[in-house]
């Protein structure tokens, strides 16, 4: 098992509250698995990905509990230089925002070889040579990220993360900020690197269409928890909490009829400072009981292998 | 594109707008020209949805101020109930606004954040003076934030306090206050939630239906598309490569970047997706200043000949119905 | 084409990025040097408005038997070079360089504020000519000019008041003028240019009210800025004549007497170096206050939040 998370719970201190990003979430990965984990904005996602690579920023937030297993340590009982040993050369991650996220003022060769000599130890001359096999060719390595499209730089982002040839990869919503033939392309290539060298892969997303398309198995977040849990065939076949429902239910789709009317899901994502008593999501639930505004469902198994966090199932 | 269709609410013919661009500060020379819209031309009826999609610089926002001449196109005409409203001037321009308005991508920025909800759904009743005195004034806000699902009782309170989906109520209120008969949506659940946007569309259609409102629905997202729209036209670099209605587009879609767009797109169904095929075109997309010559997608067309490479496609006529398509190869 | 706007922080403070008044004002209190700021200009004013109840003396109220006198019990800080009481000048002092100051940085405002909206919303050629103005009006070195003008009306409040207005209004034109040319790219102006807005709605009520953060700011510093000005016209002699007293006239004697009666010129010169003290840390305090990103806000940028657990707006 390459990563087991458990119990990780990570809080943000605010002047009026406590705010409770990541509530308890656990789940596994094998080498060379693709988990989605898929949820709408605050619910979470980004943040649980953070905390993986410690990279929560503290003050405000913290890391208040659990465990991050990975190959076979513990990474929240490491040191800093020892994370750091990790980060970019083990597990790397992909940002959502290929334009903030390469430094103006470096060129692109600089920041990709950035990694490799640092991890690798490579000399200028060896970190030159991986990088123009990386980017495949001479043409970007001398250039600056603004002279790039979002697409080209996200590849460059891509590369990066690659180039150590790390054992799990994170994409935080690789492909929200660009068009959709280019993140069909992108996507295409992250899957097939991640074949050809057994990278797992993490997948941050609210697309249900890159959940299906790419995701061996899918973790459905809302205000901070998992309400549901399965491999993405199961999950699609037949879906058990409402909100995983309500999701795909309101959501246009190419290959069915045109319905009349979309079926949206009442209400909005709750203020993750001010969440409803009970179950998360009962003010939206279309069948909320009344055991829902009480209490709140922990995630048990209801099928093979699919569990979900729901009261309809107990 | 050929007679005035007399049906037609707006009617644009070889719409043009390319943006000069500069180099130098005192002895400016002309480096060329940015070719946002290359020759658009279309017809929109009265209570009808057209669809306008295409990846980024495809010109399709840039359209949609064009029309409302918030930019004058470069060449071409737009017709407004028959009229040419192509170009006119500030004061003109002022009372074409009670008949077409438009609904912005960002919620957060196109609500000014210090006037309350009360001022912001007002002004345009405040500007075209449609209302008679507080009493009215008040009662007409009231009803416009009840169509559009907001609680009358939140009009004192500012933007920031609401999320996004409510903002975006908002602004489609202030947009209706004038009672236009055209409203031009751009992108405008793109920047919302999942579960918000499905809410959104369904409100949209909700008053197309009560007002009889004809729509140009600009958007990247083809399934959102799909379902709001009537007719849909494809854009790429400033174009309409294909233009067809809804039914058809896809079920049957012929032009290689139409076909490459549906086919990048994934689908919740992951059976289904195992088994398509995914990207179909190479490449980056032309810059808009240097535009590929013949026809522009002809680059990244996976059955470019010779012929694409020398001469302009113009949109075609198929098959006799209304399915129009740009392309060299397709009979 | 963008969708979603996340940033990796979490938003719990409700009021969202933009500051309402009561925020703005809970956080300058908290800001320890603005307050201490606060503290001192409302000394000063008190001071001013009641003059006439904590003057021990009619400061006009000459005694030629006791001039030059040091600190007494009679006259705590002693006499001027006609016998007055130097206490109780400094105290009415404050009513003439509190007023100028605070009518030359409102006119300075007004004006400044005026040309720098027209200026930044038209752009183009008119901006082009109202900056080279500006530009022109900022080269002239400001005391020689007060010089000038003073002279050519005749000393006194009003021509004062006039050259630090002449002067002034360069500052907040600049300003301003660059805080519109960012506001205008705003959708929301584009929005109001949308419905049909006029010239000067979207200037005054889309535009102004979002740069009044800069200009309350700099509004504060100009203060502090022109009674420097003020003392220093005064100081001169170009200033408000005997026997009104203001501090930088009081300097002005005072200098002469340097030797001999030390707190004469001390005495005015501190209350001088307390106003602008004042002003410039309750500018810094408001600066900070109202500056959206220096607050300790963390933000859920997602789709912003509504009170508490999703407001009520929305009604089927």
């Amino acid at each position: 098992m390459l990563l087991q998370v458990r119990n990780l719970s990570t809080y943000f201190l605010a002047d009026n509250g406590v705010v409770k990003a990541v509530d308890d979430i656990s789940y596994d990965l094998e080498e060379g698995e693709t988990l989605s984990i898929v949820g709408e904005s605050g619910c979470g996602k980004t943040v649980s990905a953070l905390s993986l690579l410690r990279l929560i920023p503290d003050p405000p937030g913290k890391i208040v509990n659990g465990k991050i297993i990975f190959e076979g340590r513990d990474l929240l009982t490491l040191s800093e230089d020892e994370i750091c040993d990790i980060r970019g050369n083990r597990m790397a991650m992909i940002f959502q925002e290929p334009m903030t996220s390469l430094n103006p003022v470096l060129t692109i060769g600089h920041q990709v070889m950035e990694p490799l000599m640092l991890h690798k130890g490579m000399n200028r001359k060896e970190a030159l040579k991986e990088c123009i096999e990386l980017l495949k060719g001479m043409q970007m390595v001398g250039a600056y990220p603004h002279q790039f499209s979002g697409g080209m730089r996200q590849r460059v982002m891509v590369s990066m993360g690659l180039s150590c040839n790390p054992r799990l990869i994170i994409a935080d919503e690789p492909t929200t900020a660009l068009d959709v033939t280019i993140q069909a392309e992108l996507l295409d290539l992250m899957k097939k690197l991640t074949r050809d060298h057994f990278t797992a892969l993490i997948i941050i997303t609210h697309n249900l269409g890159i959940v299906a398309r790419y995701a061996d198995k899918v973790i459905v977040m809302y205000a901070g928890r998992i309400v549901e849990k399965a491999l993405t065939r199961e999950l699609y076949r037949s879906p058990l909490h409402p909100y995983t429902i309500g999701l795909m239910e309101s959501v246009p789709r190419l290959d069915q009829d045109i319905k009349q009317k979309l079926r949206p899901i009442e209400g909005q994502p709750p203020d993750l400072a001010y969440l409803p008593s009970g179950c998360s999501f009962h003010p939206r639930c279309r069948r909320a009981m009344e055991r829902c505004r009480r209490e709140s469902p922990t995630l048990r198994e209801v099928s093979d292998n699919h569990e979900a966090a729901c009261w309809i199932y107990e | 594109m050929n007679n005035v269709n007399t049906n037609a609410l707006i009617q644009v013919r070889e719409l043009t707008k390319f943006f000069p661009i500069y180099r130098g500060a005192i002895f400016r020379r002309k480096l060329g020209d940015l070719r946002a819209l290359d020759g658009v031309s279309f017809d929109i009826s009265r209570g009808e949805t057209l669809g306008l999609v295409g990846e980024s610089g495809c010109g399709k926002t840039t359209t949609g101020r064009t029309i409302l001449q918030l930019e004058h196109p470069t060449s071409g005409k737009v017709f407004f109930e028959g009229r040419d409203i192509t170009g006119i001037g500030k004061y003109e321009a002022r009372r074409l606004r009670k008949h077409m308005q438009i609904i912005y991508q960002d919620p957060f920025g196109s609500l000014n954040p210090r006037m309350t909800v009360r001022d912001i759904v007002g002004e345009p009743l405040l500007i075209h003076e449609l209302t008679k005195g507080r009493g009215e004034y008040r009662d007409r806000i009231d009803s416009l934030l009840k169509m559009v699902g907001l609680n009358p009782a939140m009009a004192a309170r500012y933007p920031h306090e609401f999320s996004g989906g409510e903002r975006q109520r908002i602004g489609i209120a202030r947009a209706l206050a004038v009672n236009p008969g055209f409203i031009i949506c751009d992108e405008p659940v793109s920047a919302l939630d999942v579960s918000i946007q499905a809410q959104i569309i369904n409100l949209l259609e909700e008053i197309q239906e009560k007002f009889g409102l004809a729509y140009l629905f600009i958007a990247h997202d083809l399934a959102v598309v799909r379902h709001i729209s009537n007719r849909i036209a494809v854009m790429y670099l400033g174009e309409i490569v294909e233009i067809a209605d809804r039914k058809d587009l896809y079920r049957e879609p012929m032009h290689p970047y139409t076909k490459a767009l549906l086919a990048a797109i994934p689908i919740p169904d992951p059976e289904m997706e195992y088994s398509r095929e995914h990207s179909m075109i190479k490449g980056e997309v032309p810059s808009l200043f240097d535009t590929p010559p013949g026809c522009k997608f002809h680059t990244r067309c996976p059955i470019m000949q010779k012929i694409c490479r020398e001469s302009r496609p113009v949109l075609k006529n198929m098959h006799g119905n209304e399915h129009m398509v740009a392309c060299h190869l397709v009979i | 084409m963008n969708a979603h706007r996340h940033s990796y922080t979490i938003d719990a403070s409700l009021p969202g990025p933009r500051s309402n008044a009561w925020t703005a004002f809970f956080t300058l209190m908290k800001h320890k040097v603005a307050l201490a700021g606060l503290v001192i200009l409302l000394g000063l004013l008190f001071m001013a408005v009641f003059a006439p109840v904590l003057a021990p003396s009619d400061p006009n109220e000459q005694d030629l038997y006791h001039v030059l006198e040091g600190p007494s019990l009679k006259h705590l800080l002693g006499t001027d070079d006609v016998g007055r009481d130097l206490l109780s000048r400094v105290i009415f002092g404050s009513r003439a360089t509190l007023l100028m100051g605070a009518l030359s940085t409102f006119f300075s405002a007004v004006i400044g504020v005026l040309i720098g909206l027209v200026a930044g919303y038209k752009g183009g050629i008119v901006d082009m000519v109202v900056m080279r103005i500006t530009d022109t009006f900022m080269c002239v070195p400001a005391l020689v000019l007060m010089l000038v003008i003073v002279s050519a009306l005749g000393p006194g409040m009003q021509s004062i008041v006039l050259s630090i207005t002449i002067l002034s209004w360069t500052w907040f034109a600049r300003i301003v003028r660059g805080q519109v040319m960012l506001v205008r790219e705003l959708p929301y102006v584009e929005a109001a240019n949308a419905l049909g807005a006029s010239g000067f709605r979207i200037m005054f009520k889309h535009l102004l009210p979002n740069v009044m953060a800069p200009i309350i700011v700099t509004a504060t510093i100009a203060l502090g800025g022109n009674i420097m000005l003020e003392s220093a016209v005064s100081f001169l002699g170009l200033g408000v004549q005997q026997p009104t007293s203001s501090w930088g006239n009081e300097l002005r004697i005072g200098y002469s007497y340097l030797e001999v009666v030390p707190l004469f010129s001390l005495a005015p010169g501190l209350m001088i170096t307390l106003a602008v003290l004042a002003f410039n840390f309750i500018g810094d305090g408001l600066r900070d206050a109202l500056d959206p990103r220096l607050r300790s806000s963390l933000g859920i940028r997602g789709n912003g939040y509504g009170r508490a657990g999703g407001t009520n707006a929305v009604v089927k």
